[in-house]
């Protein structure tokens, strides 16, 4: 499975979304992507690709997007 | 002239002096003050009733304060329901009425982000394994949060691989705990309660435990708790005993109190190594005189008015609490923090506060 495969699984599993959605979603713009799933979000990324993300990097965590960025930049994970 | 949280976050939380201090909060507070009375018809009608120009005020020590009861009694919010992506309620007990919070977008933003300010000056920036003393079910309502939901959610940003340590019977999960700890050990662990829940459900069961030969050894971790001491005092169990008899049953001997509402959310005052509540930058507590309002002397005991520079979406920057505390210095703290730090000494009388709530109420 690619990078991207796993991140897009880890959304479609925790926030129960399709595919098809992910691109351009925010943080609060659905349900399940509330406070409490955003926490299980962050939980299942650090599961799947094996890292510790900082409080900050939880904090700017805002969309489906900025997730990848900061992936990338801050953790090595290529997309 | 304006002042933007986001500058406000990229200072150190416990650097500025009184001088210092008071000039930015006080920008801040009255621009939050203006932009509440244009937002908030609610607001806007309390703050004529005091008969107070927010224009012409300079400090925030002038600008009115709420009752924190208010919000049971009204819905105070600052933007269209629309924004709102959450709603805090206060703890109470069934059949009282309970507050109401509304949070948008920003405001949320701004309560995490000052709150990872403060603890992590106390803790470090690093993650740690996390031991929530408490049941999972307090976050089951997701677009309801409690007090006690909140605080909770608030503090998992410090935590990673989180246990509860309770189950929804409110039963210590001894196995759960005793694996936790084995997996983690050596790490520094963090753990999280209200004070009241540490004391009879996590101390009262794990020393029942430990007769039965069972070891948990906590020397390396940290507790933060909060929710006030009032149940406890009713057990005659203080602060001290609280701290030794933790430390007596599993080597935890790092232990901050907070004080803390929800009606406030974010800013929370730390208790430092000295014992202290501690004020940051992004908040402030001044202590008034029941009879007239005035601001106590030093030393002197009164009631509690917070300011938080965080909320946005409901007017609740400046509110006057139901607890009696004492200033207790400021800037000159042993630990080194600047601003004021001060004691919490419990609640009001009902008696008392319903004379002064009744004696706001008339006003509007």
């Amino acid at each position: 499975m690619t990078n991207l495969e796993k991140y897009n699984k880890v959304f479609m599993e925790t926030l129960e979304i399709e595919e098809s959605k992910l691109e351009g979603l925010e943080y609060q713009a659905i349900p399940l992507w509330d406070s409490v799933g955003h926490m299980s979000l962050i939980a299942a990324l650090e599961d799947k690709f094996d890292l510790m993300m900082d409080t900050e990097d939880i904090i700017d965590f805002s969309s489906f997007e900025k997730g990848k960025e900061i992936l990338s930049a801050n953790y090595g994970v290529e997309f | 002239m304006e002042q933007n949280y986001e500058a406000m976050l990229e200072l150190e939380p416990y650097s500025l002096e009184k001088e210092k201090k008071q000039e930015l909060l006080s920008r801040r507070l009255i621009s939050l003050s203006e932009q509440h009375y244009e937002t908030c018809e609610t607001y806007k009608r309390i703050v004529d009733a005091f008969g107070i120009e927010i224009g012409k005020t300079e400090s925030y020590y002038e600008l009115p304060f709420l009752p924190v009861r208010l919000f049971k009694e009204m819905e105070l919010r600052s933007v269209p329901k629309e924004e709102v992506v959450k709603t805090m309620t206060s703890s109470g007990t069934s059949g009282q009425r309970v507050s109401r919070i509304y949070v948008d977008r920003k405001t949320a933003g701004y309560q995490q982000k000052t709150l990872v300010k403060l603890v992590s000056s106390f803790t470090g920036s690093a993650r740690m394994p996390m031991l929530i003393i408490d049941c999972p079910s307090v976050i089951k309502n997701r677009a309801m949060f409690s007090a006690r939901g909140a605080g909770i959610l608030g503090f998992s940003i410090f935590g990673r691989d989180k246990l509860y340590a309770l189950n929804d019977e409110m039963q210590l999960d001894v196995e759960g705990v005793s694996a936790f700890l084995e997996r983690h050990k050596g790490e520094q662990i963090f753990l999280f309660g209200f004070t009241f829940m540490i004391w009879q459900h996590f101390y009262k069961e794990f020393k029942k435990f430990r007769q039965k030969g069972i070891v948990w050894d906590l020397s390396n971790g940290i507790l933060i708790h909060g929710g006030g001491w009032k149940k406890l005092k009713g057990e005659a169990i203080s602060c001290q005993e609280f701290r030794g008899s933790l430390q007596e049953a599993c080597g935890l001997h790092k232990i901050y109190d907070y004080y803390g509402m929800v009606e406030q959310t974010g800013c929370i005052y730390m208790q430092c190594e000295y014992g202290h509540f501690h004020a940051s930058i992004f908040s402030d507590v001044i202590v008034r005189r029941p009879e007239d309002f005035s601001v106590c002397r030093m030393g002197e005991k009164g009631i509690l008015q917070v300011v938080s520079a965080i909320p946005e979406s409901y007017p609740g920057h400046s509110l006057l609490t139901e607890d009696e505390g004492v200033l207790l210095g400021e800037d000159d703290c042993p630990c080194g923090r600047k601003g004021k730090y001060f004691s919490v000494h419990g609640r009001l009388k009902n008696a008392e506060i319903r004379g002064c709530s009744d004696t706001y109420g008339a006003k509007f």
